[in-house]
């Protein structure tokens, strides 16, 4: 049977083979995120350098696009600026919204293989999740 | 072979395999040309006017009223009243039995397989009277031990609600067994009708029901239509639930004379259009007979579950019985979340519920967050599940983890 669904190759295998699901002990920042329409449930684990993000984890179960939507925002922001991080949380979701420009959606690198969830409304809860508590956890409360 | 989907427009002009009966049904033409009718020959607001066309309303809705009797073989049409659904019928007994005759060091005993809609209602009386909360616990296949909610009524409890068919195990429970118990410490017995009304006859005497709620749409009825059987004993000292229009015998300044039954329970202008809708569907369903609506649905059932049974990463929640699923199957895989397996479901075309199905307590207790649900109606067909099932064995596969 074809695939017609969107769970592309980017995404299984995010989901199946997370690089940054672990426990992080010795975080600086633990906040958890969760989704109650799937049952999602992540806890986000960051180190900061002054306002780098040095290294990232993620612990938690959910549906496979909370779960590797999570697995491919560590990967983006691992090594970034606070500020530069925020930044690439926004187009991520400027693309869930089906705002974003082409342009904006190639700066996303892997993520941008979550654009088609912008069809499907039930799911972007799922989505967001990480991008989300990512900015929970950065203490930046404007606007979600 | 019949195939029942022609009498419903939605199934008939549609690719969908349409497998969440349990959530909501498909209406026929009958019923969608019964509400429809109503509004076009007979529309009046029923029991205020004198004039012909407020009497035709009036008539047509008690009519509903005399079908929905028989359907549960309640003595009187006083026993009935229209809500717009389960959900709102077992808030009517919680609010207006419940808080009146509960007190303080009383206990309320509720099934672990309770809907959400048959649980929430009690945990607030509960709250609100000082009451202690209790659970039936069942075994893994659904079933109940008698000897142990034997034990668990006492004097101190006032109300038993119980689920006749679970919405997640499509089991039933031994609702007479239980009824006797709990009339024997003179307790009332309160019973979820929504997922046993669908696919089997329900007699609220021989059950031994004091109250039982089911909703239309469930049964191939309206939406916003359902109606609740409360004992006359029971319901006439009960204070209303709702106060203002069409409830009242007359009214002061400062206080009302109420309607007798069961108008003290329908205030305001009521879904009239809906209760013809109801009995549409009651007719429709009687026309057809339970007989052969459940042996079809217990057929597609076996089929499902001897498919499923040929996946070893497919876990199926209840009984190995088809005949004990109702209709129901709800399942899990390993390693796919039943969000994504609804998702990939729909892609190829059909229609099941994925989540905790409005019963946390249950799935916890079976030990899952969620799962997928797949449920059958008497339309349903072979082909369908065979559809079913061919998906689901892809289902690994097209979420990455190889053949």
């Amino acid at each position: 049977m074809e695939n017609r669904s969107f769970y592309n190759e980017i995404l299984t295998e995010h989901n199946i083979h997370p690089e940054f699901k672990y426990d992080m002990p010795d975080a600086d920042i633990v906040l958890e995120g969760v989704n109650p329409s799937c049952g999602d449930d992540i806890f986000l684990k960051l180190k900061l350098d002054g306002d780098v993000i040095s290294d990232g984890a993620f612990i938690g179960d959910g549906c496979a696009i909370s779960q590797a939507s999570a697995d491919i925002m560590l990967g983006m922001i691992i090594g970034k600026h606070k500020d530069e991080a925020l930044k690439l949380g926004e187009t991520f979701l400027k693309m869930i919204q089906g705002e974003a420009s082409e342009e904006e959606i190639d700066s996303l690198e892997e993520a941008s293989a979550l654009r088609d969830i912008a069809h499907m409304p039930a799911r972007v809860k799922c989505a967001v999740l990480g991008w989300r508590t990512l900015k929970e956890a950065l203490g930046n409360h404007d606007e979600a | 072979m019949y195939n029942y989907k022609n009498d419903f427009p939605l199934l008939a002009n549609s690719t969908v395999a349409y497998l969440d009966n349990a959530a909501t049904a498909q209406r026929p033409q009958c019923v969608i040309d019964a509400e429809d009718n109503f509004y076009r020959t007979c529309n009046a607001n029923p029991m205020r006017g004198l004039y012909p066309l407020s009497i035709a309303a009036t008539d047509a809705y008690e009519d509903a009223r005399e079908a929905v009797r028989a359907f549960l073989n309640a003595k009187s049409t006083s026993e009935i009243i229209f809500t717009r659904n389960t959900t709102e019928g077992l808030n009517l007994i919680a609010y207006s039995y419940g808080l009146t005759q509960v007190h303080a060091g009383d206990e309320v005993l509720v099934s672990i397989m309770e809907h959400h809609s048959n649980l929430l209602p009690w945990q607030m009386v509960c709250r609100q009277t000082g009451a202690t909360l209790r659970f039936i616990e069942c075994r893994p296949d659904g079933s109940v031990d008698l000897d142990e909610i034997a034990a668990q009524i006492t004097d101190k409890t006032k109300i038993v609600a119980m689920t006749q068919v679970s919405n997640v195990l499509g089991r039933e429970n031994p609702i007479r067994a239980v009824a006797d118990l709990a009339h024997a410490k003179g307790a009332v017995m309160v019973v979820d009708g929504a997922q046993s009304t669908p696919h089997k006859a329900v007699d609220v005497q021989a059950l031994g029901a004091d109250f039982l709620a089911f909703s239309g749409h469930k049964i191939f009825g309206p939406m916003g239509i359902g109606a609740l059987y409360g004992r006359k004993e029971l319901l006439k000292k009960m204070p209303p639930f709702l106060s203002g229009g069409e409830m009242i015998e007359s009214v002061t300044r400062e206080g009302a004379v109420f309607a007798e039954l069961p108008h003290k329970f329908e205030a305001g202008t009521v879904n009239a259009a809906g209760a013809v809708g109801l009995h549409a569907a009651i007719n429709y369903l009687q026309k057809i007979g339970y007989e052969e609506m459940e042996r079809r649905e217990t057929a597609l059932v076996a089929r499902a579950l001897a498919g499923m049974k040929e996946m070893p990463y497919v876990h199926v929640l209840g009984s190995e019985l088809a005949e004990e699923h109702t209709g129901i199957v709800a399942f899990a895989v390993d390693g796919v979340h039943p969000h994504d397996i609804s998702e990939i479901l729909a892609a190829d075309d059909i229609a099941v519920r994925a989540g905790h199905h409005c019963a946390q307590p249950l799935l916890k207790h079976l030990g899952y967050n969620s799962t997928v649900r797949a449920s059958f109606a008497f339309y349903n067909t072979e082909e369908e599940v065979d559809r079913l099932l061919a998906s689901v064995s892809t289902l690994r596969e097209r979420m990455g983890y190889g053949k």
